[in-house]
């Protein structure tokens, strides 16, 4: 029998944008079975919102994650007004998926390159984040700022988009679409990407259903459900676009649905912006109190629905406020997709649900094989991935990426 | 599906099981049911429903605890919160984790932050709090310090 090894990924690893601790444990190649473990940086954002009034905690919740920084609190503001019976103006509705829309965005384009990067394919990693920096600069002209955007309240928005900024969003949005064509052809017609990706970390329908798996990791599953279309909110049932599901599950179809999803995000804020400027009256009903009940909230962020629950004693405090984000679900998912395959897939295989925790990327890890100590660093993983994808280069003839040597 | 026509697939399904029922708007229903049948109804939800569970709350009320299952009916655009109290003293709850792994680690954390037992469950362990937090003390308890 094999000598089973742990590789621990974890607690700090710039796999992660967050701290959270894998076990790999790993007898010769395979990966024979994972144990997560979280908590190192659970910050009591539950318990904190008891203490903070309605408006305050649309905030508190924005500071959950720097990337869903507008998810969190729609679904919030939406607990909210669930509970309080509040109406939300049609052209705050507009607003909300603009911004909504503009975040999917820019998280798949930073995922993806980190896709890129973990398996050795640098320029993606490069080109992916250059044209992620003009969705920034679009959410900056919207909303004053690159991140945490501030824009979400219990009734509507707390800013409106001029018509006089449409022009330049408009031409900005346009300059996207050759570069996310680009992305599209380079990811999907590569022979390399395809031998690393297809048939790799494969999570069935079966399986995503019983985990309740969430997002772009559910719908590449053919798990066909998007908060979008299934409950509809903000401004989704007002614009046309389609919900994007492949069959495989493997990390190359997560790839794919990200995506071709990006392609529709655009649609849905095309069509937005040119609704916008006949959409008349205020961005906010501006509601005096939150009367008592409870309420739900859900909206689909980049990674899957995230959600809220609030109840309301008729204070301007929740008496409760629950928060589930995608990749609580999500995150599990990986114990049936990491199983079987190589420690070299590993990487790619964790990656490919786009784990979110915060944004903490530290070093990485020591231990342990029964034959003596040994170190696994963050570098090591990655060096491993991009190692397979020069050896299947070497193997296929295939041409791809050959950056420098990594450092030891 | 209108509305009322999965309230009562829902109720229908459900049967005998529900003590209390709210149907504040069209796309929210909470149900109550006793603690003893949360396996079944939570069976019944998951198998013949085909409802997805999108989370679980606790919340610690003058009455008791308060476990609520949010199953999300994705097909009719409709929240079916299956609700239920446990007593402060002795609060236990069959674990559904066998049912749907997606239920695996919130029993985990409703048991470390709110002291409610899952028999049945494959691993209780901690999930958010250090392994070595001092037994009985639940953070989202309103008697904690």
């Amino acid at each position: 029998m094999a000598k089973r090894t742990i590789v621990p990924i974890g607690p700090y690893h710039a796999l992660q944008e967050e701290p959270e601790f894998f076990k790999l444990h790993v007898e010769g190649e395979t990966v024979v079975h994972l144990d997560i473990e979280l908590g190192y940086n659970h910050r009591g954002i539950e318990k904190l919102s008891e203490s903070k009034d309605f408006e305050e905690t649309v905030f508190l919740v924005e500071r959950i994650c720097g990337i869903c920084s507008t998810s969190h609190p729609i679904a919030c503001v939406q607990a909210a007004e669930d509970a309080g019976e509040i109406e939300v103006p049609e052209r705050a509705l507009f607003i909300r998926t603009v911004v909504g829309e503009l975040e999917r965005i820019h998280s798949h384009l930073l995922w993806l390159g980190l896709a890129g990067h973990f398996l050795g394919f640098n320029t993606i990693w490069m080109w992916a984040w250059r044209f992620r920096e003009d969705v920034l600069n679009i959410l900056e002209l919207i909303t004053g700022n690159r991140n945490h955007y501030g824009m979400m309240k219990p009734g509507g928005v707390r800013r409106d988009i001029n018509d006089t900024d449409i022009p330049a969003i408009r031409k900005l949005l346009e300059g996207l679409q050759d570069p996310v064509k680009m992305f599209r052809d380079a990811v999907l017609e590569d022979p390399l990407i395809h031998a690393r990706t297809k048939g790799v970390g494969v999570l069935s329908l079966e399986q995503a259903t019983a985990y309740g798996a969430l997002g772009p990791t559910a719908r590449a599953s053919g798990y066909d459900i998007d908060v979008r279309r299934d409950h509809p909110h903000a401004a989704y049932d007002k614009v046309e676009w389609d919900v994007v599901t492949t069959q495989n599950g493997d990390v190359f179809d997560k790839a794919v649905v990200r995506i071709l999803e990006m392609f529709e995000s655009v649609r849905i804020i095309e069509q937005c912006l040119h609704e916008l400027p006949a959409i008349h009256g205020p961005v906010d009903s501006d509601p005096p109190f939150i009367s008592p009940g409870e309420g739900i909230g859900h909206y689909e962020a980049p990674r899957g629905e995230v959600f809220h629950y609030i109840r309301s004693d008729g204070s301007n405090r929740p008496v409760r406020h629950k928060v589930r984000a995608p990749s609580y679900m999500n995150v599990p998912t990986n114990r049936e997709t990491v199983v079987g395959e190589t420690v070299a897939d590993a990487t790619i295989i964790l990656a490919a649900v786009d784990p979110c925790y915060c944004c903490t990327e530290r070093m990485a890890v020591a231990l342990n094989s029964p034959g003596g100590e040994r170190l696994w660093g963050a570098q090591d993983l990655i060096r491993m991935s991009c190692e397979k994808t020069w050896k299947l280069m070497d193997e296929t003839g295939l041409q791809g990426p050959r950056p420098p040597a990594f450092d030891d | 599906m209108s509305a009322n026509d999965t309230l009562n697939r829902v109720l229908g399904a459900l049967g005998d099981h529900v003590l209390k029922m709210e149907h504040p708007s069209e796309r929210r229903v909470y149900l109550e049911i006793a603690p003893e049948t949360v396996y079944e109804a939570s069976s019944v939800m998951f198998r013949e429903i085909c409802a997805r569970l999108m989370i679980a709350t606790g919340i610690d009320t003058p009455g008791g605890i308060e476990v609520l299952y949010h199953w999300a009916l994705d097909g009719d655009d409709c929240v079916v919160t299956v609700r239920t109290l446990v007593s402060r003293e002795k609060p236990v709850l069959e674990s559904i984790a066998k049912l749907c792994p997606a239920a695996e680690w919130i029993e985990r954390e409703i048991w470390e932050l709110l002291g409610v037992e899952f028999e049945g469950h494959p691993d209780l362990r901690h999930l958010l709090l250090d392994d070595n937090w001092p037994t009985g003390d639940y953070p989202l308890r309103r008697s904690h310090g």
